[in-house]
């Protein structure tokens, strides 16, 4: 589905992504994760071409994201921008109606996918009518996921969609997240901070450092076989906190800004 | 300004490359609220741009047009050159207390008005400053010798042919220049004479603004006697007079038919150099006058030569301290002087505040829609188009820092006076508001909203409509409130240049030394803006959807 190629991206004289390779494949969900900074949005707003690489490119379906092709590709990808992106001056109900009804929807169709999609993601129905600031964290995240989904987009691209919401609101949110990623079978790509998260709702984790890839794979095999000691501290801090093992090294435990 | 992805992407991605033309909402959105009340508010500006338009027009045919200068003398005579016409059965507007010389003549060269009473000595000293004064001088020097009296050179008739423009007659008084002291405090210091200055370098002088500048006025005059004073000060020339009677002047200058030079009980010092010019009261009228209103020039004739200095001295005290009207007091002058019976149209207070109200709303309303309808639009081009941008935002600051009363002055050329000048100064003065914080409301949306926007695929228009504009909504509003907050008091200035509004009772009553004047001018006028502002902000309430008014409003 997406394609990169020896894709650099710098701002300014820094390197963010540094000469990747890579490839998603359709209807896999695929996790990033790595520390903060490491350009796991940045490689999100590379494939909805929100912004352009220096050196390289990016193809969807095999052709280049050129800037005119823009506007129709973006209407086959759903994004959720990490801080969740809904308009702050229109109620949930006409976040989830604006694209729909820019592309001439009958309002019978679109209030009929709102109820579908309200329904998919358990929203409650009477908060339709209230603005962002009017929602609850985990409410907003719905809708920003809802608005993603309303035109059934082949590609899901999401930047930590379940980022600061409390543990109970955050579970029921994955088991929604993971139902509707194996029922609808679409292509994701999603940020996540959390080992668990990614590898529960993903086919595939890549493991991200500092603008390169360190290593992609299961769960399971990155457990088994490290592909060096960054990775294997990097798995040993996210599983710190966690209630079986409480006494790990507190130093471990701050990630790698480096 | 640190970069910011959103900041970045804005530029990089395919967006805001179409002509602002393609920015217009192709039909208005369903649910776009506060943009369509956007619309609400330009269709109402443009319905006022146009009563206005309607209203300004009045029958400019068979009507005279009187001028006046803007001091009590000049607002008499005016007065009077109305109530001849009106006698007469013609029909006759006062457009009063214009401005200076300046701004009167040219007014009647561009046909704004048709007559007005004007002095020789101005026409041919400060109109027409440099121009042939030497042979001015010396026809009328000349012509003095001959006739024992005062005579007006062919030389001007013909400047003044040459701009369309004819002496009816003078008046039969002169009204000239002189320097005035408090009686006591000229004795104390032994002073008679203009050359007695001299020996007095630290006197404070305050004069008239006009004087101070005129070419025949303190500098031809200083320069004359070589005076030394340093202490040098202009003002209202009313105001004058009240400095020197509290003491906090010395000298001023005073025009000879002053009520106030017996009133405050000054002398006027002689001009042993012979430096003072002669100004004689004389009718001008534009050449086209008589032919498009027939019967116009003979309505001044009673006048001509019947207006001597006493009785000139007597009706500026009767307004300035004896607190009857102009109109009142012209009335007076043509009963018992020329045998004409006027009726005094005499104006309420309450008359007079609807009038004065309704002038102001014009002058605010009218500048400001035409602001809005087009500072938003630059806001937002200012907004899509750095560099262009730049521009734009230095272009409207410029504006701003012309001071008010120049600004109103410098469009005088353009618009002549009265309310269309005005409103293009409160127009130009409302614009940087406006348009700086439609820019910052644009270019300061939180990037991740842009960048959601972006990514839904919409295309710049919708964009625009749909989520620019709206978000950026409370901060144009907060502009357009500042705008005409500022509108409102500015508007007040609006007076000096014939525009009326509430300044012209503030004017008048800094000119009568009448405190209850000026209020009826400044408390509207402080009312008006505290409405102004209580007004926005319920609009504010009104426009803005509930999701971005804050939470604990
Ligand atoms: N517009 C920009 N201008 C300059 N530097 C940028 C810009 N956007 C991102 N960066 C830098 O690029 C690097 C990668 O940023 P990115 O947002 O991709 O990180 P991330 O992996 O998503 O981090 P997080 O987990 O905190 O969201 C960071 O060091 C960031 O400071
Ligand atoms: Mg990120």
């Amino acid at each position: 589905m997406f394609e990169l190629r020896r894709l650099t991206k710098r701002y300014g004289n820094r390197v963010v992504l540094a000469n990747l390779d890579l490839e998603f494949h359709a209807g896999r969900a695929t996790a990033l994760i790595g520390p903060s900074g490491c350009g796991k949005s940045t490689l999100l707003r590379l494939l909805i071409g929100l912004i352009q690489p220096d050196t390289g490119e990016v193809l969807f379906d095999g052709e280049p994201l050129a800037p005119e092709r823009l506007a129709p590709l973006r209407q086959r990808m759903g994004y959720v921008i990490q801080q969740g992106g809904l308009f702050p001056h229109l109620t949930a109900r006409d976040n989830l109606g604006l694209m729909p009804q820019h592309l001439g929807w009958s309002s019978k169709r679109i209030q009929a996918r709102i109820a579908e999609l309200a329904e998919l993601t358990h929203f409650p129905l009477d908060g339709l009518e209230r603005y962002p600031q009017e929602l609850s964290g985990g409410q907003n995240q719905r809708v920003a996921l809802m608005r993603a989904l309303m035109l059934d987009p082949e590609v899901l691209l999401l930047d930590e969609p379940l980022g600061a919401l409390d543990p109970m609101v955050r579970f029921d949110l994955q088991t929604e997240l993971r139902e509707i990623f194996q029922r609808l079978q679409k292509t994701v790509v999603l940020v996540t901070h959390d080992l668990g998260e990614a590898s529960y709702l993903a086919d595939e984790i890549l493991l991200m450092r500092a603008g390169q890839i360190l290593q992609r794979g299961r769960l399971e095999a990155m457990l088994q076989a490290p592909a060096d000691a960054f990775v294997a501290r990097f798995i040993r801090a996210q599983r710190s906190h966690s209630l079986e093992s409480n006494n790990a090294d507190p130093a471990l435990a701050q990630g790698d800004q480096a | 300004m640190t970069p910011q992805p959103g900041a970045v992407l804005r530029r990089g991605s395919s967006g805001h490359r179409q002509s602002l033309f393609g920015l217009l909402p192709s039909a208005l959105p369903l649910s776009g609220g506060s943009v369509s009340g956007l619309w609400l508010l330009a269709g109402f500006s443009l319905l006022l741009v146009m009563l206005a338009g309607c209203s300004g027009q009045g029958d400019a045919h068979s009507e005279i047009r009187i001028g006046s200068k803007k001091f009590t003398e000049g607002v008499i005579l005016g007065e009077v050159l109305t109530g001849l016409a009106t006698a007469q059965g013609l029909e006759a507007t006062h457009k009063a207390a214009l401005g200076g010389s300046r701004i009167l003549y040219n007014a009647l060269r561009r046909g704004e008005i048709d007559a007005y009473v004007e002095y020789s000595g101005t026409l041919m000293h400060e109109i027409f400053a440099g121009e042939s004064e030497a042979a001015f001088e010396e026809e009328g020097v000349q012509g003095a010798r001959e006739s024992g009296s005062p005579m007006l050179p062919p030389i001007l008739i013909q400047r003044l042919a040459a701009d369309g423009i004819r002496i009816a007659g003078v008046l039969g008084f002169e009204n000239n220049y002189a320097l005035g002291m408090p009686r006591e405090r000229a004795h104390a210091l032994g002073i008679a004479r203009i050359s007695d200055l001299l020996d007095h370098p630290r006197l404070r002088l305050r004069f008239g603004s006009e004087f101070l500048e005129r070419a025949d006025g303190w500098p031809g005059l200083a320069a004359a006697y070589r005076l030394p004073q340093t202490d040098v000060l202009g003002m209202e020339h009313e105001l004058a007079y009240r400095a020197l009677a509290t003491g906090a002047a010395d000298l001023t200058d005073v025009y000879t038919t002053d009520a106030e030079i017996a009133h405050y009980d000054l002398v006027p010092l002689q001009d042993d150099q012979g430096y003072f010019r002669r100004y004689q009261a004389l009718v001008l009228f534009r050449l086209d006058l008589p032919e498009r209103v027939p019967g116009s020039l003979d309505a001044f004739d009673p006048l001509i030569g019947h207006l001597d200095a006493p009785r000139m001295i007597q009706m500026n005290a009767d307004v300035k301290l004896g607190g009857q009207t102009e109109a009142e007091v012209a009335a007076g002058f043509l009963r018992d002087r020329l045998d004409l019976d006027i009726a005094v149209r005499a104006e309420t207070l309450w008359d007079r505040l609807l009038r004065t109200t309704l002038e102001h709303l014009v002058l605010v309303g009218v500048s400001l829609s035409g602001a809005i309808l087009v500072a938003v639009p630059l806001g937002m081009l200012a907004a899509y188009r750095q560099r262009l941008g730049q521009g734009v935002l230095a272009m409207v600051g410029i504006a701003q820092t012309i001071p008010a009363l120049a600004l109103l002055v410098f469009m005088i050329p353009f618009f002549g006076i009265g309310a269309a000048p005005a409103i293009a100064a409160l127009f130009l003065y409302s614009l940087l508001p406006i348009v700086r914080n439609t820019h910052a409301g644009i270019t300061g949306l939180s990037p991740p909203l842009v960048e959601s926007a972006l990514a839904l695929g919409l295309p710049t228009r919708t964009r625009l409509w749909r989520i620019e504009l709206p978000l950026a909504l409370p901060m144009i509003l907060a502009g357009i409130k500042t705008a005409a907050v500022i509108n409102v008091g500015g508007a007040t200035l609006g007076a000096l240049i014939g525009a009326g509004g509430y300044g012209q009772p503030i004017l008048t009553g800094i000119r009568l030394d009448d405190l209850g004047l000026i209020l009826e001018g400044a408390i509207p006028a402080a009312v008006l803006a505290l409405l102004t502002q209580w007004g926005f902000e319920r609009i504010e309430a009104r426009l803005l959807p509930r999701g971005l008014q804050s939470r604990d409003g």
